[in-house]
């Protein structure tokens, strides 16, 4: 029996992230690629970030559902070019996450090294909606939250603390 | 294999200054995880550190490749003795206070994002990419730290004079991010690395109008007090460090998880 590229993606597609369960690897968009060489089945995954330590645990998770299905002959790669970026992050998982109490990345505010002193200086900040009630009267708490690709934030109406996916 | 015009312990070399810098850096400020002035501010550092971790480990397979001799990223990172260390000394400093940590990463963090912005260019596909992941998250280290810096800088008379007491003693050892020697030298001439003297301008238009706009005062003493660092000479400092993170494994060689 052969088994399609498709299914493999089928299959990855239920492997939650290990932090974020509610959306899985291959949403988060860092299954790179799924080929067959020859017997030999072969799966790129990229990191979200270089000391995510989930990197390790979803490496186990995707040999694990591999395995599971039957799939013995697999090599994983470790990709790192192009770095992993949240526009790789799909719209249905945008709402999972929005519904599981996380703001998604608003795409094009990736930090650039000078986004601070510019955002004093013009004395804007970058506005993120509340995933609970929808208000955009929100404050940064923290630059990073419970995991590195977050921000800790809290909504001024509604008085919930929520955690925003930062753009990457 | 990389491949580039450089002799291979060159090479090594130099790769081994980027993964120690962000070894020892990231090691430093995993020390304030459970000690933060404020729990958010705990789990920033922590974060940070984890990146910088992250960062070594890319730098360090990547030397192990290059060196050929079959040592991996951990007998690099945990095998070796502080002379064979090549981080620069700003790094490998005690943490201080707050100010004085934050003020340490600001001012690595500038040198950090322009070394890695020309390193995306770098001839060779492993280095461009490697400084390409790492270029993004130093990007947001660089906008958080600067932006602390102007908060506590410009803020209460007691924060403005720690940071200012911060920016004093650490000045004197900036110079060696910039101080060039013969494997710096090597890589330029290979159109590997940039020029650290482009690089100095770089970092002192954007580090000087920080400071400008933070109220710090830039200190009238030399920035190249302190070298040595790249060439394996450190302070007292990062013996203790290393005894510490490499305990473990010395006690228990070949210990896993």
């Amino acid at each position: 029996m052969v088994t399609t590229t498709q299914e493999v993606w089928d299959w990855l597609s239920e492997v939650p992230d290990p932090e974020i369960p509610v959306v899985s690897v291959t949403e988060l968009g860092i299954i790179r690629d799924v080929v067959w060489d020859g017997d030999t089945l072969k799966v790129a995954i990229t990191p979200t970030y270089s000391g995510c330590p989930a990197t390790n645990v979803i490496d186990l998770m995707v040999q694990e559902k591999l395995l599971e299905k039957g799939v013995q002959n697999f090599t994983l790669e470790r990709r790192l070019s192009p770095p992993w970026t949240t526009d790789w992050i799909t719209n249905a998982a945008r709402d999972k996450l929005r519904d599981y109490g996380i703001a998604p990345p608003v795409d094009g505010t990736a930090s650039d090294g000078r986004m601070g002193r510019a955002a004093r200086l013009a004395g804007s900040n970058l506005t993120i909606a509340c995933p609970r009630c929808g208000s955009s009267h929100t404050d940064k708490v923290s630059q990073f939250g419970s995991t590195p690709c977050k921000a800790a934030y809290v909504c001024r109406d509604c008085l919930e603390p929520f955690d925003y996916f930062k753009c990457h | 294999m990389v491949a580039v015009d450089v002799d291979r312990q060159t090479l090594f070399d130099w790769l081994l200054r980027l993964a120690d810098n962000a070894l020892i850096l990231g090691h430093r400020t995993s020390e304030w995880c459970g000690h933060g002035p404020a729990l958010e501010e705990d789990i920033a550092l922590a974060n940070t550190a984890l990146d910088l971790i992250g960062h070594c480990q890319m730098w360090y397979t990547l030397a192990a490749e290059v060196e050929g001799k079959g040592r991996t990223a951990d007998d690099l990172a945990y095998l070796r003795d502080a002379m064979q260390f090549r981080n620069v000394k700003l790094v490998e400093l005690p943490n201080g206070d707050i100010g004085q940590t934050i003020m340490r990463e600001f001012l690595f963090d500038a040198f950090h994002f322009e070394l890695l912005t020309a390193l995306t260019n770098a001839p060779d596909p492993k280095i461009a990419e490697i400084a390409a992941k790492a270029l993004k998250e130093v990007a947001y280290q660089v906008d958080r730290s600067s932006d602390l810096v102007v908060r506590l800088g410009d803020g209460t008379e007691e924060s403005h004079a720690r940071m200012q007491a911060a920016l004093d003693y650490l000045w004197p050892y900036t110079g060696e991010m910039f101080a060039a020697d013969a494997v710096d030298d090597a890589l330029a001439d290979a159109g590997i690395a940039p020029r650290l003297s482009d690089l100095q301008q770089k970092w002192e238009a954007f580090v000087l109008d920080t400071l400008d706009e933070a109220t710090l005062t830039r200190p009238d003493r030399r920035p190249d007090v302190h070298k040595g660092g790249k060439q394996g000479s450190h302070t007292e400092h990062l013996g203790y460090l290393l005894a510490e993170m490499q305990f473990l494994q010395r006690a228990y060689p070949g210990a896993e998880w």
